[in-house]
């Protein structure tokens, strides 16, 4: 990989983003795996950080990996699991192994996750930690102190844009934005007249926009992402379309379907290029 | 505002009881009445329960509110009964528990486990409202209180979450955040919904907090 992140966003071109999810435990040579296949047919890959509150091997370890191996990480950083001063901490040390891309989250809450009776931090909130990123760009942490040597950071959030109801979630963009983010990755679309709606109101703000594709492989999988995923709309006419599939050909179907739709992101030029969750099945 | 209760589990009261075998029973008349879980009808059930046990109890009484200074002339008035005890189980929030045990030499247990500080929303339904956080917000957030009515607390807005206005962690709960914002809106006052709010301060009043009230001027910290 040439070029950073950031680079990549300025360039103009079509930005195309994938994410690995860290193993529960030391074995970690599937991670590596998927790292090596990914790794240079992407611009930048994100490592995970407790996904749904479980327990796994962390983001930056997963992210030092990608640095090893020659790809570009994004690490990953919710606010659920350290308080402000662990979270400043974990930003320098990305930083000096030469991190360069942070997207920052709140977090999802502790009960959905396997460590129930845990704590949730939340010392920060997403909104916050990109305003610490650029606090720590200055020169300066959350106490007011000075730092010896900052940090600099392509600094990112994320973005639901079919958030039920939505304005909320619009504000908090915005704040987002505000805050310091320079781009978003958004939880998976799949209707594009809602996300190009979505898109001229993110227009307005100087951001870059990737919107997230999750692979469907299957309708049972689209209707149980429209039961149980907050903001995820997978139309009728998708799962109907997966539904009629021939047996055994609902993955390719699925494939077909978000290739069509990357296809039109990029002829059309609605966002800047996609992030891409394969869900295990790279 | 009702300082929320419930019982422990049996066994685990068991287990706090240990060999303590002669006991005495406090309840209060205020919130752990209201709350079924320190009344005199809540205290007269746990007799029975540690007598079962093959406990003896010595005395009980409710005291009209366990957390104030009526918890030490109950005391004294009881005082043979609370003398022949080993122990004192106390069916109270843990205000009570800690009052009582300023006034007595021997062990005190709680027979509830304190939740949270809440108001009675509609008859037996009480609500978490306040987690005393020392920097209140209500006055942005329409009068309802992020750190206790969102799950994770958060000041700066919604979460990714939120579905259908329900929050991540319950289908069956509000999130607080679409509440703010519709009820900002009907104000005319959307623009808080972008005001961002830093991060909190968690030591407003440093713990063990301590407040000196006096005539002429607000509370003061500290002795
Ligand atoms: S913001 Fe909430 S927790 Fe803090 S003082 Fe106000 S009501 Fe209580
Ligand atoms: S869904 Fe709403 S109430 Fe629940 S954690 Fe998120 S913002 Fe808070």
């Amino acid at each position: 990989m040439t070029q950073s992140l950031r680079e990549a966003l300025d360039s103009g071109r079509f930005v195309i983003t994938s994410e690995i999810g860290p193993p529960k435990g030391t074995n970690i040579a599937r991670m590596l795996h998927h790292i090596d296949l990914l790794k240079d047919k992407v611009d930048a890959l994100n490592v995970t950080d407790h996904q749904s509150s479980v327990m796994r091997f962390p983001s930056i370890g997963g992210c030092l990996a990608i640095k090893e191996r020659g790809g570009e990480p994004i690490l990953q950083m919710t606010c659920r699991d350290r308080n402000r001063l662990a979270l400043q901490a974990e930003l320098l040390l990305a930083y000096t192994r030469g991190i360069r891309n942070v997207l920052c989250l709140t977090g999802d809450a502790i009960p959905v996750g396997d460590h129930k009776q845990a704590r949730g931090v939340f010392d920060l909130d997403s909104s916050q930690l990109l305003h610490t990123i650029r606090l720590m760009e200055s020169g300066k942490d959350l106490g007011g102190n000075d730092l010896d040597g900052a940090v600099e950071f392509c600094a990112g959030a994320i973005v639901t844009p079919e958030a039920k109801p939505l304005e909320p979630q619009l504000a908090r963009f915005e704040k987002k934005v505000e805050a310091g983010a320079e781009f978003f990755q958004t939880q998976a679309i799949y209707d594009l007249e809602n996300f190009t709606r979505f898109m001229e109101f993110a227009r307005q703000f100087r951001v870059k926009v990737l919107a997230g594709i999750i692979l469907l492989v299957s309708a049972r999988m689209a209707r149980y992402m429209n039961d149980n995923v907050p903001g995820v709309l997978v139309p009728q006419n998708l799962i109907d379309e997966l539904a009629s599939a021939p047996k055994g050909e609902a993955l390719s179907r699925g494939i077909e379907i978000a290739g069509r739709m990357i296809a039109t992101l990029r002829k059309d030029a609605i966002c800047d290029g996609v992030h891409v969750m394969a869900i295990g099945r790279e | 505002m009702k300082s929320i209760t419930r019982s422990k589990p049996f066994d685990e009261m068991k287990k706090c009881l240990g060999r303590f075998d002669r006991i005495f029973v406090i309840g209060c008349g205020t919130c752990a009445t209201m709350t079924r879980t320190g009344g005199i009808e809540e205290v007269a059930e746990m007799i029975a329960h540690l007598q079962e046990w093959g406990k003896i109890v010595t005395g009980s009484t409710v005291i009209p509110t366990a957390c104030d200074e009526m918890t030490g002339a109950a005391m004294a008035e009881n005082g043979q009964a609370i003398r022949d005890a080993i122990c004192i189980l106390v069916m109270s929030c843990a205000l009570g528990v800690q009052k009582t045990a300023q006034y007595i030499n021997k062990p005190v247990i709680p027979a509830l486990d304190t939740l949270f500080i809440g108001i009675e929303e509609s008859p037996g339904i009480f609500r978490e409202a306040c987690d005393q956080c020392g920097e209140c917000v209500l006055g942005e957030t329409a009068g309802i209180c992020p750190i206790t009515a969102c799950h994770k607390g958060l000041i700066n807005g919604p979460c990714g979450g939120t579905n259908n206005g329900k929050c991540e962690v319950d289908k069956e709960r509000d999130c607080a955040w679409t509440l703010i914002y519709q009820l900002l809106e009907k104000q005319g006052r959307l623009d808080l919904m972008k005001k961002y709010q830093p991060p909190r301060n968690f030591h407003v009043a440093p713990r063990p907090r301590l407040i000196r009230v006096t005539n002429h001027q607000s509370p003061v910290e500290g002795q």
